[in-house]
């Protein structure tokens, strides 16, 4: 069976898994809408989150990322795991006290305030959108490069996947189809690792293969990799940072307080049943995800050593002739993710850090994953995997998403603001309508990607970090932070970032309106754009305290409220008050 | 069932600031320092084919976060237990 056929069987058999899954697992309720009902199993409930978590850029470009950027990369690697220990300790379980549908709805009622809860709630979707686009892109770039359809199509078809599962199971099918999602995902991503791994190493398991010597010597990988790469020209792999050691210090930090706030990830665990499942679910959710991330590092370095390898095969006296290519070469030329240009005229292929004399001109971060299997010459059925798997990361975190802000609207601006007395059957068929146009929002921003598209990932975690995560540590930590401190931390959180972002990247991204220029001279201690969530996150903490401390502390029954949540036993599934 | 008091209420927080006090300081020092600030230090330090700063970046650290995670879970079972305020099964 050739390769296309293969790879639309096992896509379409996915497909008609999260279908079915779907038809299977209807709301009935708008607490099967919200929080799948309540009853979901602490490890159901992490392998879900480890999906919902795990979004194309983790699955698809992290590992490229850091194939290039060697031990500066680490920042993904500590930032996006580190966050589940502050959100297993700091917020998940007292998030699941209080029992209630979102965050918003925390937020407002902790802070006795409906403005409070608007803010959180635009917070929220700023946050969320910007995120969502980056998943909508991953599923129209899947599609194009491994069905071969065009972006548009892909995006089409992806939506509707989504809206079928999403609109009529509500977080219930969310829930039931990432587990699913996850099975795929780490299969896809785990099996191409451990078959390169064996081939370069003799180590089935990557992450000490990572460790090994290459089969047949007694060179480590490592160091051979360290050797090939500065030989042409590149920074040592092992050592170089990214930028500075403040500027990785505050990235990672970053990272990992805008995990612990973000939305989408938070609600998950409102759907397990006790408090001590949401502590003992998160650790279930971090192993699954580590299963992937401590596997990336080794595709990375292994995928890097291949392909110098194979321009420059180790012991030959000449490099790779450009007619002798092997096939994947050509295949991933034809996306233009590869490209290729003899610079000076001899036939043969120079790989090397200097732009004058480097031939590869182009070298797509995203072909470490996309064309691994490819690399390792592992059979048809892996890649069909692979591509399954890319689309399952990326359908997972958008559904994901698009239920925080679908529940953000029909919950928290709807019943919460504009007609508290709507009914539950009412709010069931508004949290549907608002599910429908969120994915439409979302899939129209994917068809037309805005300017800043590319950067929109990291922003979020900046953007979530200065703004929600601060506001729910106060929340559960003090009793003191009032209404006012927390809406002007908020607000002087995320402007702050916001505006750092947009001085040195452009207002809304358009490049000729970044007044400060996006150079180094001018960032703030060194410290660049995406990694400045966490300056955000201090401001709000100072405006928040400051203001508090001048005005009025909190009611009593608030002080009280604090008390309870901090108190595990006496819970009800989430409810309505 | 809530604490029987108002001080066992605030004996049961204190005790749960402590642990979660000592885990983050592990949380910290795993990987801000012998992943960022000291890994030069550490990196001379090899783990066969590793350098160890490099290691922790990339590995160790993301094992110590999983361990954190199930040790905090399991603490707070024991100190919900203790002070009686688990949820029955």
């Amino acid at each position: 069976m050739d390769l296309k056929t293969l790879t639309y069987l096992v896509v379409g058999a996915t497909f008609l898994l999260y279908i079915g899954i779907a038809i299977w697992s209807r709301a009935g309720s708008t607490k099967d809408f919200y929080i799948a009902g309540g009853g979901v199993h602490p490890i159901a409930n992490g392998m879900a989150t480890a999906a919902d978590w795990m979004s194309a850029a983790s699955f698809i470009s992290m590992a490229g990322l850091i194939a290039y950027m060697g031990y500066g990369g680490s920042v993904f690697l500590m930032g996006w795991t580190g966050g589940f220990v502050l959100l297993a300790m700091f917020l998940a379980p007292y998030l699941r006290k209080y029992g209630k549908f979102t965050v918003p709805e925390f937020i407002g009622d902790r802070f006795y305030s409906r403005t409070a809860r608007i803010v959180a709630v635009v917070c929220l979707i700023i946050c969320s959108v910007t995120y969502v686009i980056g998943q909508m892109k991953g599923v129209g770039v899947a599609f194009s490069r491994f069905l071969e359809v065009s972006y548009d199509t892909g995006l089409l078809i992806g939506m509707a996947i989504v809206f079928f599962y999403a609109v009529v199971g509500g977080m219930k099918g969310i829930t039931y189809t990432q587990i699913a999602q996850y099975c795929v995902l780490i299969m896809a991503y785990t099996i191409p690792a451990i078959f390169i791994s064996i081939n370069l190493t003799g180590n089935w398991l990557p992450q000490l293969g990572l460790g090994s010597t290459i089969s047949g010597g007694d060179v480590y990988l490592l160091d051979k990799l360290d050797q090939v790469v500065t030989d042409l020209g590149f920074d040592q792999y092992t050592t170089s940072e990214r930028l500075s050691t403040l500027n990785m210090f505050a990235y990672t930090l970053s990272l990992m307080i805008g995990t612990a706030g973000l939305p989408h990830v938070i609600i998950r665990f409102f759907t397990v049943p006790k408090v001590r499942d949401a502590r003992s679910s998160a650790g279930w959710a971090l192993l699954f995800i580590a299963i992937l991330y401590t596997t990336a590092p080794a595709v990375s370095a292994m995928a890097r050593l291949n392909l110098h390898n194979t321009i420059a095969p180790p012991g030959a006296d000449s490099n790779l002739a450009y007619e002798e290519r092997p096939q994947w070469f050509q295949n991933w030329e034809k996306t233009g993710l590869l490209a290729y240009e003899d610079k000076n005229g001899d036939g043969r292929i120079q790989y090397t850090a200097d732009a004058e004399s480097n031939e590869m001109v182009t070298v797509d971060r995203d072909i470490i994953v996309l064309a691994n299997p490819e690399i390792a010459g592992l059979p048809h059925w892996v890649i069909a995997l692979v591509a399954a798997g890319g689309l399952a990361a990326a359908l997972s975190t958008a559904a994901g998403l698009l239920l925080a802000i679908a529940s953000a609207i029909s919950h928290d601006l709807l019943k919460g603001v504009v007609m508290p007395n709507i009914s539950e059957k009412a709010e069931l068929r508004a949290s549907r309508l608002s599910m429908a146009a969120a994915i439409g929002f979302a899939g129209y921003l994917g068809l037309n990607p805005p300017d800043f598209a590319a950067g929109t990932v990291a922003l979020a975690f900046g953007l979530a970090a200065a703004s929600i995560f601060p506001a729910l540590m106060m929340g559960i930590f003090s009793q003191r932070i009032n209404r006012e401190g927390a809406i002007a931390g908020m607000i002087a959180g995320i402007s702050v970032t916001l505006l750092y972002v947009f001085q040195h990247k452009g207002i809304m991204f358009v490049q000729s309106t970044a007044f400060l220029g996006d150079m180094p001279e001018n960032w703030f201690f060194g410290i660049e754009p995406n990694a400045f969530g966490v300056v955000g996150a201090v401001v709000n903490f100072t405006v928040a305290y400051g203001v508090s401390a001048v005005t009025q502390a909190p009611p009593a029954e608030i002080q009280e409220l604090v008390e309870d949540i901090r108190t595990p036993s006496g819970v009800g599934a989430a409810q309505e008050h | 069932m809530p604490f029987k008091s108002r001080e066992l209420a605030r004996a049961y927080w204190k005790e749960n600031l402590r642990l979660m006090f000592w885990l983050s300081l592990v949380w910290f020092v795993v990987s801000y320092g012998c992943g960022i600030l000291f890994v030069d230090e550490l990196n001379t330090v090899r783990l066969g084919g590793f350098k160890l700063g490099f290691w922790f970046a990339q590995q160790g650290s993301i094992y110590v976060f999983v361990a954190l995670v199930f040790i905090y879970a399991r603490m707070m079972d024991k100190l919900d237990r203790k002070y009686g305020v688990n949820d029955e099964d």
